[in-house]
């Protein structure tokens, strides 16, 4: 048998000819290029291992960056604001000495090909990125999108994200509050499944991840490292799939949630007792991503011996060492004194920790296998300088066309008949029918702090237990008004979720977010890419919310067709004491419905719209952040001085959606009055932005109806809390039992 | 003088700071034992929390039954000590033979979390005796081997024995034989059972119900009135 001799950094400079597969790494002519001009000769397989995976799109943003700049450039003066875009997650302060951190991120390629796995890993990373910056998570949402509810494969891939999003978050013992449920069929192929994560700590817990001060020791800890995953971000996440190309299937990691649930306690009490001078940990691009940020963060090199790392299969490369995606692993430096008491915390976890290597006083990422050096970089140039693309970009031809073929001229029902089955039809339709069969394989008691869960407006957990302090997180996207108009779409998202969380009575704080698109290489996508950052950064400006973090998840296309462009934003907020939350469910008969806000002649994306006439033209509702901010002040101060006694936003479906869902949660009927100058249809249809609805006990009603009055908040009363129908007079009724009925069959009879 | 009640830790366990909560708001003292450590620190009684103790590898609850700090719950609740199996808990116990019958997967095979309608059946355990027999009371249910099965000698004997402690009404949520959710043991001081009490202890919290506190005042009474 002959031996390849190893490929170190003097053999490559020695032997500039060797063709390396820089190609099947999925790097471009130029990059490899310009990897080669940055070394000054070729580099060694591991350091092109490290390159191809770092400097791909999902590790390196190339395609995103020049647009997502403006998050920083345009965010709003925030006292709250902590840490900001370029850590593990951002962190907002929450007050009483509390910080909260939270991000929202991708998982969309990997739960295709192994729904299970790849939707489990998704949870996995998240709560990661929320360990590395020191603090103990508290929850998950998952916004899921899917193509249409009745195509075969979506029964393949939505059960399976289901129970992988439940398999791995209810075994780490986190509650699951929130997140959405969309079927369209542009998903199909193409699915969604982002990931959001909150985390509590005290102020001076927050941890970041750079290595400082050369001699302190790098310690690996967690699972061993296996041949998983191998190529997920380089291969999985930054191409489109194609029919032709062999199984991606290896690429998906393999969760172990109980593993990760030892990680968090070891990292938690390592973080106790003071400990860690840095963290970060692997998720895309494991030992490469880990190694080159910690180093390249700090103030010196680092120095790594790679035989070190406990590995799963003995017969890995040092290249698939470095590019191995397997779960559940951590990446500390700790002060040399302290590595002793390190270990022992992880033993006392069972779980597996290893000195791989240490800061050292130079610049350079050094990495050894066998003796020989195999890795010699400057750090940053595999970790933050990544070619930057100016993709081009173009308002599609079609544009113009489909914001011509306005949703508002569609027939509308001709008889009270004809609305009151469209309205039975929407409430049954898969995106507006209830979600219970899916959120009820999500624990969402544990850890015995979950004030509000879904199908609430936004999820809500209690902080401490003395004083009720508490935050709320909703996240929101609507792909069929992004699509129509990119630039309003995500703002419409922000506005969504913003109001969400005033709903309950929180105050909107911070932005997360989750950009969805197909493929850069379209200047059409491009487009809306460029659009909706420009769009939601605009409107962080103005609701003075800043963008945190996030994550952008590009190449989600089928050949030549993408996805509706989606931004998914998630508005964290705060409240005082969580005793005042408000909920969705109607609390008892007699109070006074009100409806706030402007009602407009608003169908465009709308939810009547893909239903009844499987439609999409026109133009989303009108964007007015203003008026979503001065309703999320109303709303918060009648949560906090007990005006209102529940309140739902509306959005996709309009009144009539928000009604049926509040009388159903609530087990009370409403009676609706058609207010003057509006149609029946309008009224309970129409989606415009910036509307909710609110329970007002008859003893508080004088008192809220000056506060909106002295605001200038349109407060229309609408009805009433009462009986077991939904009753809009003059036009139908429809029995609480039939609604339900409608609402509730729908999921379970595609699905289960 | 107040009770001091266990709550051990095992790898994986997820419930254990909230039953320590329950404990506290019940007005006892929650002692947290840890799972390598024989030691039970002179605690009155013990609660085994939920969670996927060891991920639920090879089967609910089959490794924690091994662990050292088992050995001394086992010896300890022959002989009388007090101690609550609360989901993977319970599947300990049933593993440890504390409590006979064991847990399979959900008949649906999914993961149901739901707020459970419950009848009380058995009210003179050590730690049901604050309920009242046939009281119909709402604990959180969250459990993928949720599934309580027995051979038909040992459900007869349990019946006759007025040993059902708990039993699911209007929905039986996993499959479990004659609507099991809890059992105790013949003296009524081992008792376990699927729903989590631990976590309807607060008006504002989870299901906003309190139904649960009752399993830790009853204890509490008991101990401090021995």
């Amino acid at each position: 048998m002959s031996r390849t001799p190893l490929d170190t950094v003097e053999h490559a400079a020695g032997t500039p000819d060797v063709a390396l597969p820089w190609a099947e790494l999925g790097l471009k002519k130029d990059e490899y290029e310009r990897i080669v001009e940055i070394l000054g000769r070729r580099p060694t397989g591991a350091e092109l291992a490290m390159y191809s995976v770092m400097w791909s799109e999902h590790c390196s943003y190339k395609s995103s960056k020049v647009h997502l700049r403006q998050f920083g450039e345009k965010a709003p003066q925030s006292d709250a604001l902590l840490v900001g875009i370029g850590e593990n997650a951002g962190v907002v302060d929450v007050g009483q000495g509390y910080a909260v951190t939270f991000k929202v991120e991708s998982h969309n390629h990997p739960s295709y090909v192994e729904p299970y796995q790849g939707a489990a890993t998704g949870v996995g990373g998240i709560v990661r990125d929320i360990i590395a910056m020191g603090a103990r998570p508290v929850a998950v949402v998952d916004p899921l999108r899917f193509g249409a509810a009745d195509h075969p494969d979506t029964k393949r891939v939505l059960p399976g994200v289901v129970a992988g999003i439940g398999g791995y978050g209810n075994c780490l013992g986190l509650p699951n509050i929130g997140g959405e449920v969309v079927f369209d069929s542009c998903y199909q192929g193409n699915p969604l499944v982002n990931a959001g994560a909150i985390g509590v700590m005290r102020h001076e817990d927050i941890h970041l991840a750079k290595a400082s001060g050369a001699g302190n020791k790098v310690v690996l800890y967690g699972a061993r490292t296996g041949g998983d995953g191998i190529g997920g971000a380089s291969i999985l996440a930054s191409e489109t799939f194609d029919d032709a190309k062999p199984s991606k299937r290896p690429a998906v990691q393999v969760g172990d949630p109980f593993q990760e649930k030892l990680l968090i306690e070891c990292t938690l009490e390592a973080f106790k007792e003071k400990l860690v001078v840095g963290i970060q940990d692997l998720g895309a691009a494991g030992l490469s991503c880990a190694t080159s940020e910690l180093a390249s963060n700090g103030s010196g090199g680092m120095r790594v011996t790679l035989d070190d790392v406990p590995l799963r299969d003995s017969t890995l490369s040092p290249e698939e060492i470095l590019m191995s995606e397997s779960q559940e692993r951590m990446c500390a430096v700790v002060e040399p004194e302290k590595v002793d008491r390190f270990l022992e915390i992880c033993a006392k976890w069972d779980v597996i920790a290893t000195v791989i290597g240490e800061v050292t006083d130079g610049d350079r990422l050094e990495i050894y296998w066998h003796g020989g050096k195999i890795v010699d970089v400057d750090p940053r140039t595999v970790a933050h300088e990544g070619p930057v693309y100016e993709r081009p970009y173009a308002r599609p031809s079609w544009q113009d066309e489909l914001q011509a073929d306005d949703a508002n001229k569609l027939p509308r029902p001709a008889s009270s008949a004809e609305l009151k089955d469209q309205v039975l039809k929407l409430v049954g339709s898969p995106n507006q029918a209830s979600k219970k069969w899916i959120t009820s394989q999500y624990d969402h008691f544990v850890q015995g702090n979950t004030v509000l869960a879904q199908p609430e407006d936004s999820g809500m957990i209690r902080v401490d237990e003395e004083t009720g302090l508490g935050v709320a997180i909703a996240t929101d996207g609507n792909g069929r008004y992004a699509k129509l108009d990119p630039y309003a779409g995500a703002q419409l998202a922000l506005a969504e979720a913003y109001r969400n969380v005033a709903t309950t009575g929180a105050k909107p704080l911070a932005v997360s977010d989750c950009l969805n698109f197909g493929s850069p290489e379209d200047p059409a996508v491009m487009w809306q890419f460029a659009e909706a950052v420009r769009g939601l950064a605009d409107a962080c400006q103005q609701l003075g919310t800043p963008v945190t973090g996030g994550n952008v998840s590009l190449y989600n296309q089928t050949g030549e067709v993408a996805i509706h462009p989606t931004p998914v934003v998630a508005v964290l907020g705060v409240i005082d004491d969580v005793a005042r939350r408000t909920p969705v469910a109607f609390q008892e008969e007699g109070q006074l419905l009100y409806l706030l806000g402007d009602t407009r002649e608003e169908f465009g994306g709308s939810a009547w719209s893909q239903v009844v006439h499987d439609h999409l033209g026109g133009l989303p509702p009108k964007v007015d952040l203003e008026r979503e901010r001065l309703l999320g002040e109303i709303l918060i101060s009648a949560s906090r001085d007990g005006m209102i006694d529940s309140a739902h936003d509306l959005s996709d479906g309009g009144l009539i959606q928000a009604v049926v869902e509040s009388a159903l949660l609530g087990g009370k009927g409403a009676r609706l009055v058609v207010p003057d100058g509006l149609d029946a249809f309008t009224f309970l249809l129409s989606e415009s932005a910036g509307r909710a609805i609110v329970a007002v006990p008859r003893s508080e009603e004088v008192r809220f109806n000056d506060m909106c009055g002295a605001r200038g908040l349109p407060a229309t009363r609408i009805g009433v809390v009462d009986g077991d129908a939904v009753e809009v007079q003059g036009e139908f009724a429809l029995p609480l039992t039939e609604l339900r009925e409608a609402h509730e069959a729908t999921i379970p009879a595609l699905l289960a | 003088m107040t009770a001091r009640i266990g709550v051990v830790t095992f790898p994986g366990s997820l419930d254990d700071r909230d039953t320590q909560r329950a404990i506290r708001l019940a007005g006892a003292e929650p002692v947290a034992l840890w799972h390598k450590d024989k030691d039970l620190k002179q605690v009155d009684a013990v609660v085994l929390p939920g969670g996927f103790s060891y991920g639920d590898y090879l089967r609910a609850g089959a490794i924690s039954r091994f662990s050292p700090v088992m050995e001394t719950v086992i010896e300890q609740a022959k002989a009388g000590l007090p101690v609550l199996g609360i989901c993977n808990g319970f599947q300990i116990l049933t593993e440890a033979h504390l409590l006979p019958g064991g847990m399979l997967g959900n008949d649906h095979l999914h993961f149901i979390c739901r707020d459970q309608k419950l009848r009380v059946e058995n009210a003179e355990t050590s730690w049901t005796s604050d309920y009242t027999a046939g009281q119909e009371i709402h604990i959180p249910l969250k459990n993928m081997d949720g599934r309580y099965v027995a051979d038909a000698y040992t459900l007869d004997k349990l019946e006759a024995e007025g040993r059902v402690a708990f039993r699911y009404l209007d929905f039986n949520p996993n499959g479990s034989l004659r609507d099991i959710a809890g059992i105790t043991n013949e003296a009524g001081n081992v008792v376990g059972l699927m729903p989590h009490p631990e976590h309807a202890v607060e008006p504002l919290i989870g299901t906003g119900r309190t139904d649960g506190l009752p399993f830790f005042t009853s204890i509490l009474k008991k101990l401090v009135n021995a």
